[in-house]
């Protein structure tokens, strides 16, 4: 089952419409799913100025709305401009482009909020924020 | 049908490292130039496995992998339960002088990568005379801390995912996933607080960029490769420390990260054949 998915407005630019198919990637992959099933977090992932709102229960993606959305919370959030995402998302990304730590380091992404789950499940938020390269490798 | 056996073989050495023992598991196969690989930060010597099991090497190389104390299967030592473990330049430099003194290696090659790869510089300035060769896989003199330790290793997080978590974005996206995964393997088996106090190695010691001109590279040839993922030690980093050594070789190795020869062995052969082969033609073949 897909999350929910609010999408207001038309799309700037590819990259909004690969996070609108976060949650069926995610939910469909049994092994991602398993890595995260202690998880549940509200995680802002901010793609230039459009925030997007991902709840995430039990591993899975339990929502997605495209925002903004005065006074919804979030405990975590990974933030970088259209293109920082867009390279991040080639099946096959530049140096620098192809890690959220990567992006972090040359100042391309920023990570915020509360860390303590990010690094509790790293491989599962890796795997999670990595999923939309799969559309272009045609795999779903 | 018979079980492929593979030549590498594995034995303990018992030997005392700046005068307390240590119980050493290393693994070897081949014959002729002794060949020590040093493995990364919170891994093993099984990171070799597949240039223990190529014949252009082994047909010409003694290739010796031994796993660093608390690491692999080499014991920490007696009484380390009551100690935290910090790897230290003196502690590296003497336990691979201790290890190729033990087994009485003839001016062996040393190739390390990451710590491995930083502390080859060490052996190059302080005791270039003792090595044929060396080799420093991602390796800079100095490489500022870029994030916080401390998530390595506490009690509300899990030590082997939080580590392979962490190094997984060092490793180039083309490689196989069999290798990526294997090479997380051994991070996921690491004994807790060991990453760490590797990468204690990086934060202690001083920027020994002052000490590389001392290097003669006449006396000890010295390469430098780096993988272009690499984001730890990018290949510029390495280029600085190289700018200050007379006639160091340095190749950037494509579509290859911070661990060369488990995350993709194929491609870092293209990559580490050519070097074998001069330091081979350069000590009188055999």
């Amino acid at each position: 089952m897909s999350g929910k998915i609010i999408s207001p407005g038309a799309d700037r630019s590819a990259v909004h419409g690969m996070i609108e198919k976060l949650p069926e990637l995610v939910n469909h992959d049994a092994a991602l799913l398993r890595r995260g099933r202690y998880l549940d977090l509200d995680v802002l992932i901010e793609i230039g100025d459009v925030p997007y709102y991902v709840s995430i229960e039990n591993g899975r993606i339990a929502r997605l709305d495209r925002g903004p959305l005065l006074m919804r919370s979030w405990a975590l959030a990974f933030r970088g401009a259209d293109d920082a995402w867009r390279q991040f998302w080639q099946p096959f990304p530049p140096p620098h482009f192809h890690d959220i730590f990567a992006l972090a380091k040359a100042g391309q992404f920023r990570i915020e909020g509360d860390v303590h789950p990010l690094m509790a499940n790293l491989l599962y938020f890796k795997d999670l924020l990595a999923a939309p390269r799969r559309l272009a490798e045609g795999v779903r | 049908m018979a079980a492929m056996i593979e030549p590498i073989v594995g034995r303990y050495a018992n030997v005392a490292v700046a005068g307390r023992s240590h119980r050493i598991y290393f693994e070897e196969a081949g014959q002729g130039i002794p060949l020590v690989c040093l493995h990364t930060a919170g891994a093993d010597g099984r990171q070799f496995r597949h240039m223990m099991n190529d014949p252009a090497i082994t047909d010409h190389f003694r290739v010796l992998a031994f796993d660093l104390p608390w690491h692999g299967k080499s014991s920490p030592p007696d009484g380390f339960q009551d100690e935290e473990y910090r790897l230290t330049a003196a502690a590296y430099v003497a336990a691979i002088r201790a290890f190729c003194a033990a087994l009485s290696l003839e001016r062996p090659v040393v190739l390390g990568c990451s710590i491995g790869g930083r502390i080859v510089l060490r052996l190059a300035i302080d005791h270039a005379a003792e090595f044929r060769a060396l080799i420093g896989l991602e390796s800079a003199a100095v490489q500022a801390p870029w994030y916080d330790t401390s998530w390595l290793h506490r009690p509300d997080v899990h030590g082997g995912e939080v580590c392979a978590g962490l190094v997984s974005g060092l490793i180039a996206p083309q490689g196989p996933a069999s290798s990526r995964w294997e090479t997380l393997w051994h991070y996921m088996q690491s004994g807790p607080g060991v990453f760490k106090g590797d990468l204690h190695f990086y934060r202690a010691e001083p920027d020994w960029s002052v000490d590389l001109a001392r290097i003669d590279t006449r006396v000890c040839p010295l390469y430098l490769l780096t993988g272009e993922y690499d984001f730890s030690c990018t290949p510029e980093d390495t280029a600085r420390t190289a700018q200050q050594i007379a006639d160091a070789r340095v190749t950037v190795m494509q579509e290859l990260g911070h661990f060369p020869m488990s995350e993709n062995p194929a491609q870092f052969r293209r990559y580490i054949l050519p070097v074998l082969d001069k330091i081979r033609a350069s000590s009188g073949a055999i």
